[in-house]
C-alpha cells in the first residue's frame, strides 16, 4: 500500500471525456497498478463482475459504488478517490460523461487542479471528435484548470496503430486552440490493460514520453501566488474573551488570495471605508505576524468599522471592482432555460443578492466551438456570456484573476436548486 | 514540528466549511459518535471559533450497544468542553415501538438507528447536522457532497444531488428538509492519525493496542460484550486487539495489533491491506449496504 507519506505536495485531478471513453476502469487501473486498491475492495470488485457475468476484473465497478450506476454501467455523479505515491498526495475525482449529468461534472472540475480528458480511440475512427468531449474540453478550460492531460484510450481497439493516434492529436489539439486551454499532455494508452497507465506500454514503441502516472506526478500546475492581492472574504463576526482582550471581536474567514502581515492598509470592499490589520489569529498561533492562502484566520483591525458577513477585506493598494451590473461567463445547469422575466438568487462567496438576467451577449456553439450572437436563449449546459443586474454592488476581480471573489452561483427561488456557475470577466 | 501544508489544506478547508453551517442555519448540530473522526470534527469545531464556543449542540445516537469505553469518553468531552449534549435513544424509539428490534445472533441496531436520529432530527428542529463521514470510507460516502440536501423524510437521493461549485455553498431549502455537512470528505483514515498526532489529539482508548475477550464470526473479530455473545461453538479468548473503527458493539470488528501509540498506530495503518471498514459487519449486508442505508436516514 502506498499510504507512508513522504510528501506533503497534494493533487486535485478530475477524469473527464465523453460516455463511454473509459474513465472509471482508467481510474480503477491507475489504483490497481498503483497496488492501492485494499482486499476487501478487491475481493468486492472480484464478486460483483462476477456477478454480472464478467470474466474479467470490471475496474469501474471501483468508482461507480452507486446502484443505479451499477445496473447501468455508467457513470452518474461523481466519486471521490484518494491515494500517494512516494512523489504526491492524489485527490481522484471520476466525472460523469453522459450530457445530462454535465452539471455533476463540473461540480467535480470546479476544485480541482488539473483534468485528464479521455478520448476513445475506436469511437474517433467512426465518429470523430465527440460534442461531449468538445464541451468538456470548453468547461475545464473555462474554469481555469492549469493541468490538461489528454489520455487516447482503447488503443489495443485501433491495433496501436501510431497514425490514428496521430490524427486524433491533431484534432484535439485543434479542438483545445480553439477553447483557449493550456497546453495538453497526451498520452496513448490502454486503460483496460494498463498500457502507459503505471507502466510503459510494450505495444507502443513509437511513443517514448512518460506515463499518465508520472505525467501527473511531475505535473506543474503553478504554486499558488502568494503574491496576489490580498482577499479575505468575510465569513463570520467572531467575539469573544482571549486571555488579552475581554472584548475580542475578529472577521473570520478563509484567505482567498495572497498574503496579509500584521499593519497592512486594508480596505473594505472595493470603495469602503480603510483601516490597517491589527492582529491576525488562530487557534494554534493566537499571534501571527502573517497568513496566505488558503488559511482560514480570524482578523482583527485597528479601526471599529461595520463589517459583517458577505463584505471583503481586501488590499487598499490594489483594490477589487465594484458594481451592481456584471458581465459574466455562465454555464447553465438549469433544466429550465433561463428566464429573463426571473428574479434569480446569487451567492457571491458568503452573500445572498437577487438578480437578474440583463441580457446575452454571446454564446458558445459546441460543435464548432466559435462565438454566435444571434441567440439570447440559454438552455440546459450551455455556456455563455451575459450581464447580470444585481441589487446590491459587490466587490470583486475577474475569475482568471480569482475564482472566490470571482464566481457566483445561480439559485432558482422557486426549487432551491443550483441553476447557474458565473465567472466573472 | 514541521509544517504540514497537507493536513493544514485540510484542516483550513474544514474549518471553513464549519463556519458556513453556523451562519447558514438555525439550529445545526455535531453528530457525536464516540469515534475519532466526530471527535475530529469537534477540535476542529473548537479552532474555527475560538475565542468563541462551538455554538453548536453534540448529538449522540446511542444505539444502547455501546462500549463503556466510548461512553466514558464522550461524558469525559462533553465534561471537558462545558458541551449541550443530546442523547437520541434506539432503546427509546423501541420502546415506544417506532422501531423494532432485530432478532437473532447477527441481530445489531445499525439499521434502526436511523430511526432514532430522524426522531432526534424532528424533535429538536435541527435544520444541519454535521457529521464525520468521509468520502474515502466506503464508495457511497465517495460520492457524497459536502452539504448534502436531505427531503423531509430524511431521505438521500445520490442520482439528484444539487451541483457544488468551488467553495460556494447552496444551503437553501424548504420547510422541513435539512442537510448533512461533511466536513471531512476530503480526509483519509491517514490523514485523521497525522493530524491526531499532528495536534496532539486525545483519543478513546479502544483504538490502542489492549487485552480483550474475543470471539471469531465470519472472518471478524468480536469483543465478547452481554450485547454479542459468542454462540455454542464459538470459541472465545483472550487476544491483544485494537478497533480501527469504532460503532456499535454488535458489528464492529477488532483487529489484532499491538500498535499502543499514535506513532505505532501510523505505522500500522501504512502497512495494512485491508481498508478501515473492511471490518464493519454493517456495510457487509449486500453491495450497496451503505448507499440503501443512507437513502433511509443514515449519515
Amino acid at each position: 500500500m502506498a499510504h507512508t507519506q513522504k510528501t506533503f505536495d497534494l493533487l486535485k485531478v478530475a477524469f473527464i471525456g465523453s460516455v463511454d471513453d473509459g474513465k472509471s476502469t482508467l481510474i480503477g487501473r491507475l489504483f490497481y497498478d498503483t497496488d492501492s486498491i485494499f482486499e476487501d475492495q478487491r475481493s468486492e470488485l472480484e464478486s460483483s463482475s462476477r456477478r454480472r457475468g464478467e470474466s474479467k476484473l470490471n475496474l469501474a465497478l471501483f468508482t461507480d459504488g452507486l446502484r443505479a450506476e451499477r445496473e447501468q454501467g455508467i457513470t452518474i455523479d461523481i466519486a471521490y478517490r484518494y491515494f500517494s505515491t512516494v512523489r504526491r498526495k492524489f485527490i481522484v475525482v471520476d466525472c460523469p460523461g453522459h450530457f445530462q449529468y454535465t452539471r455533476n461534472m463540473i461540480t467535480g472540475c470546479s476544485t480541482v487542479d488539473a483534468v485528464v480528458v479521455l478520448i476513445d480511440a475506436e469511437n474517433y475512427a467512426r465518429h470523430g471528435l465527440m460534442e461531449q468531449t468538445k464541451r468538456h474540453l470548453a468547461i475545464a478550460s473555462l474554469l481555469g484548470i492549469s493541468g490538461f492531460v489528454v489520455g487516447i484510450n482503447k488503443m489495443d481497439l485501433v491495433g496501436y496503430d501510431e497514425a490514428a493516434y496521430r490524427k486524433i492529436e491533431a484534432d484535439v489539439r485543434a479542438a483545445a486552440d480553439k477553447v483557449g486551454a493550456p497546453e495538453l499532455n497526451i498520452i496513448p494508452i490502454s486503460a483496460v490493460d494498463g498500457d502507459n497507465v503505471v507502466e510503459k506500454s510494450a505495444h507502443m514503441p513509437w511513443y517514448t514520453d512518460a506515463t499518465l502516472l508520472s505525467t501527473l506526478e511531475t505535473l506543474d500546475v503553478g504554486v499558488r501566488d502568494a503574491t496576489a492581492p490580498f482577499r479575505l472574504p468575510v465569513q463570520r463576526v467572531i467575539r469573544g474573551v482571549t486571555a488579552t482582550n475581554p472584548n475580542f471581536r475578529g472577521y473570520a474567514g478563509r484567505i482567498a488570495s495572497g498574503t496579509v502581515r500584521v499593519g497592512d492598509e486594508i480596505v473594505v470592499g472595493g470603495t469602503g471605508p480603510c483601516t490597517r490589520i491589527k492582529g491576525i489569529h488562530t487557534y494554534d498561533e493566537p499571534e501571527l505576524k502573517s497568513a496566505s492562502a488558503p488559511d482560514s484566520v480570524v482578523i482583527t483591525l485597528e479601526d471599529e468599522i461595520d463589517i459583517s458577513r458577505g463584505d471583503l477585506l481586501a488590499e487598499a493598494a490594489r483594490s477589487p471592482g465594484e458594481s451592481d451590473e456584471i458581465t459574466t461567463r455562465v454555464c447553465w445547469l438549469g433544466q429550465v432555460p433561463a428566464d429573463a422575466s426571473l428574479t434569480y438568487l446569487v451567492k457571491h462567496h458568503h452573500r445572498y443578492l437577487k438578480a437578474k438576467l440583463v441580457g446575452v451577449n454571446r454564446k458558445l456553439d459546441i460543435t464548432t466551438l466559435t462565438a454566435s450572437d444571434d441567440d439570447q436563449a440559454l438552455g440546459m449546459n450551455e455556456i455563455a456570456e451575459i450581464r447580470l443586474k444585481l441589487s446590491q454592488p459587490i466587490a470583486y476581480d475577474r475569475y482568471e484573476e480569482n475564482r472566490t471573489t470571482g464566481s457566483v452561483i445561480v439559485i432558482d427561488p422557486r426549487t432551491n436548486q443550483t441553476v447557474g456557475a458565473g465567472l466573472f470577466l | 514540528m514541521k509544517r504540514r501544508n497537507d493536513l493544514e489544506y485540510l484542516e483550513s478547508e474544514s474549518i471553513s466549511l464549519i463556519r458556513e453551517v453556523a451562519e447558514e442555519f438555525e439550529n445545526p448540530a455535531i453528530l457525536f459518535s464516540g469515534g475519532k473522526d466526530s471527535l475530529l470534527l469537534i477540535h476542529l469545531a473548537i479552532r474555527a471559533f475560538w475565542p468563541a464556543k462551538i455554538p453548536f449542540k453534540i448529538v449522540h445516537v446511542d444505539t444502547g450497544h455501546n462500549f463503556p469505553e466510548t461512553i466514558e469518553f464522550r461524558d469525559w468531552l462533553v465534561n471537558q468542553y462545558s458541551f449541550d449534549l443530546i442523547v437520541g435513544s434506539v432503546e427509546d424509539s423501541i420502546r415506544r415501538g417506532t422501531a423494532a428490534e432485530e432478532k437473532g445472533p447477527e441481530a445489531t441496531r445499525n439499521r434502526i438507528q436511523s430511526i432514532t436520529l430522524l426522531e432526534t432530527i424532528e424533535k429538536y428542529h435541527f435544520d444541519a447536522l454535521i457529521g464525520g463521514a468521509r468520502r474515502d470510507e466506503e464508495k457511497a460516502r465517495a460520492k457524497e457532497r459536502f452539504f448534502s440536501h436531505r427531503n423531509e423524510f430524511g431521505e438521500w437521493d445520490p442520482k439528484n444531488q444539487r451541483p457544488e461549485l468551488w467553495s460556494i455553498f447552496n444551503c437553501k431549502k424548504s420547510v422541513g428538509e435539512n442537510f448533512r455537512v461533511f466536513p471531512l470528505n476530503n480526509w483519509t483514515e491517514m490523514d485523521v492519525w497525522n493530524y491526531i498526532q499532528y495536534r496532539s489529539i486525545k483519543v478513546p482508548s479502544l483504538y490502542f493496542a489492549h487485552k480483550r475477550e474475543v470471539f471469531s464470526r465470519h472472518g471478524i473479530l468480536y469483543a465478547v460484550t452481554p450485547f454479542k455473545p459468542p454462540l455454542t461453538g464459538e470459541k472465545s479468548y483472550e487476544a491483544e486487539v485494537r478497533f480501527r473503527t469504532i460503532g456499535d458493539a454488535t458489528c464492529t470488528g477488532a483487529l489484532l495489533s499491538g500498535a499502543s501509540t499514535v506513532e505505532e498506530v501510523i505505522a500500522e495503518v501504512a502497512r495494512l491491506k485491508t481498508t478501515e471498514r473492511g471490518t464493519r459487519a454493517d456495510d457487509k449486508v449486500s453491495e450497496t449496504a451503505m448507499e440503501d442505508r443512507k437513502k433511509q436516514g443514515y449519515f
